[in-house]
């Protein structure tokens, strides 16, 4: 499975954002999105988790298996934790778990199982509006452990995270790319990936580059 | 698919019934609208009956409406709309299990409030019966095609205006037909079965067609 970019132009009201930008994720590689505020790397991601639809150009999941779900196949984790403030955290992502799951449930996880994972343990009971700034992220985490989708779109993912959050966000994400998923993140801070493969959009022109270990394209 | 329907319908009903969720904001609505009438009308008790369905029915479309603002707003607000888009579930029933929820927590309540408002309006017991059935009947039609102006609102942030300049007029046909229904039942020349069975074809068309118009809504108004 593959992630395949070609010719895509992103404009917001007059604003040409990019235009012509393409590359490819493998299955089991990660792309690290970078730039400037205001680049577009929001709305890049927006296009990639078929939210958006592009000017121009297309983004395709070649090799998946059922092509004509793309959406169904990605876990979106934007700026919004879709958090509901008075249903408690465990109700939260029991909700998200039905409403993304699909029928084959894979190595997805139980609910406390994901609770204990991005270390919520024993906070499942209370509602989302006491939990703090960083743990209301780290229960938008668990939501893409409770649903098993190979594609994770991820904008942002560190914000509001301590350091340990962060290392265990960043453990979650190179297992879900050793078990041959796809990742795309966008980010300001170093996500501490493992080896990855950049992309930086700037103001004019967007290139492609890989740092360690990842093949050069 | 059926497990997302329930879940979202489910979620939907659980946040209505809590402190704040607003499922009691249309029954109170409802009693103040219509325990105000006969202090306004005066103590002509004949005259209280003969417009007491239409009371009753104003008050329960208006009633209705409330809260179908933030039916998607609240949803695009905090982030789930989006995820909605990515779910199996097709908006379309994510419309309706969200209509679905909605009317259970809000429009059920109402028809359950009537008959001890109808007294108020010194309604006959054969006028009650009808009034609760048409209700029962009607009130799906307004809660779904409201949906519609809810999708609108979403978009559109601060749109709660918005929802009631859109849907009142698409809602007029089923006040007509559920208060003839209601009159009919206690007299007049129609019969009740004629009006309340163009009141379930309403109901029924708003029931397909609302979800469905919500969700063209959704997408054409999503960036």
């Amino acid at each position: 499975m593959r992630l395949a970019v070609r010719e895509l132009t992103c404009r917001r009201g007059a604003r040409e954002l990019f235009r012509g930008l393409a590359f490819t994720v493998e299955a089991g590689r990660a792309l690290v999105v970078t730039g400037p505020n205001g680049a577009g790397k929001s709305s890049l991601l927006r296009l990639l988790a078929g939210l958006a639809s592009p000017v121009a150009g297309s983004v395709r999941l070649e090799g998946a298996p059922e092509p004509d779900a793309y959406r169904e196949q990605v876990h979106y984790l934007g700026h919004l934790d879709a958090h509901k403030l008075s249903l408690s955290a465990a109700d939260n992502l029991a909700f998200w778990r039905d409403m993304l799951g699909g029928v084959d449930r894979g190595s997805a996880l139980e609910v406390e199982e994901a609770l204990d994972e991005v270390g919520l343990a024993g906070l499942g009971a209370l509602p989302v509006a006491v939990l703090s700034a960083g743990q209301k992220r780290r229960l938008a985490l668990a939501r893409l452990l409770v649903a098993e989708r190979p594609l994770w779109i991820l904008d942002e993912p560190t914000t509001a995270l301590d350091a340990r959050a962060q290392a265990l966000f960043a453990s979650h994400a190179r297992a879900h790319v050793e078990k041959g998923g796809l990742l795309v993140a966008a980010t300001h801070a170093p996500l501490d990936l493992g080896p990855c493969e950049s992309l930086e959009i700037g103001r004019h022109a967007a290139r492609t580059a890989s740092d360690a270990g990842g093949a050069p394209r | 698919m059926i497990r997302a329907f329930l879940a979202l319908l489910r979620r939907d009903l659980a946040l209505a019934l809590k402190a704040g969720g607003g499922a009691g904001l249309g029954v109170v609505f409802f009693l103040a609208v219509v325990v105000v009438t006969p202090f306004a009308i005066g103590p002509d008790l004949n005259l209280l009956a003969r417009i007491g369905p239409a009371i009753l029915w104003i008050g329960a479309l208006l009633a209705s409406l409330i809260g179908l603002d933030r039916l998607f707003a609240a949803d695009a607000e905090d982030g789930s709309l989006d995820l909605m888009f990515m779910s199996e579930l097709p908006v379309e029933l994510a419309a309706a299990a969200k209509g679905l929820a909605h009317w259970l927590a809000t429009g059920l309540p109402l028809v359950v409030a009537a008959p001890v408002l109808s007294l108020l309006l010194n309604l006959e017991p054969a006028a009650i019966g009808a009034l609760c059935l048409t209700l029962l009947v009607g009130t799906p039609a307004i809660t779904f095609l409201g949906l519609v102006g809810a999708a609108f609102a979403a978009a559109f942030r601060r749109g709660g205006l918005l929802v009631a300049v859109l849907v009142m007029p698409l809602t007029i046909p089923v006040l007509i037909f559920g208060v003839a229904a209601t009159g009919a039942a206690i007299g007049g020349t129609v019969p009740f079965g004629a009006p309340f069975r163009i009141l379930a074809g309403l109901s029924l068309g708003a029931l397909v067609l609302g979800p469905v118009a919500a969700a063209a809504a959704l997408r054409a108004t999503r960036e």
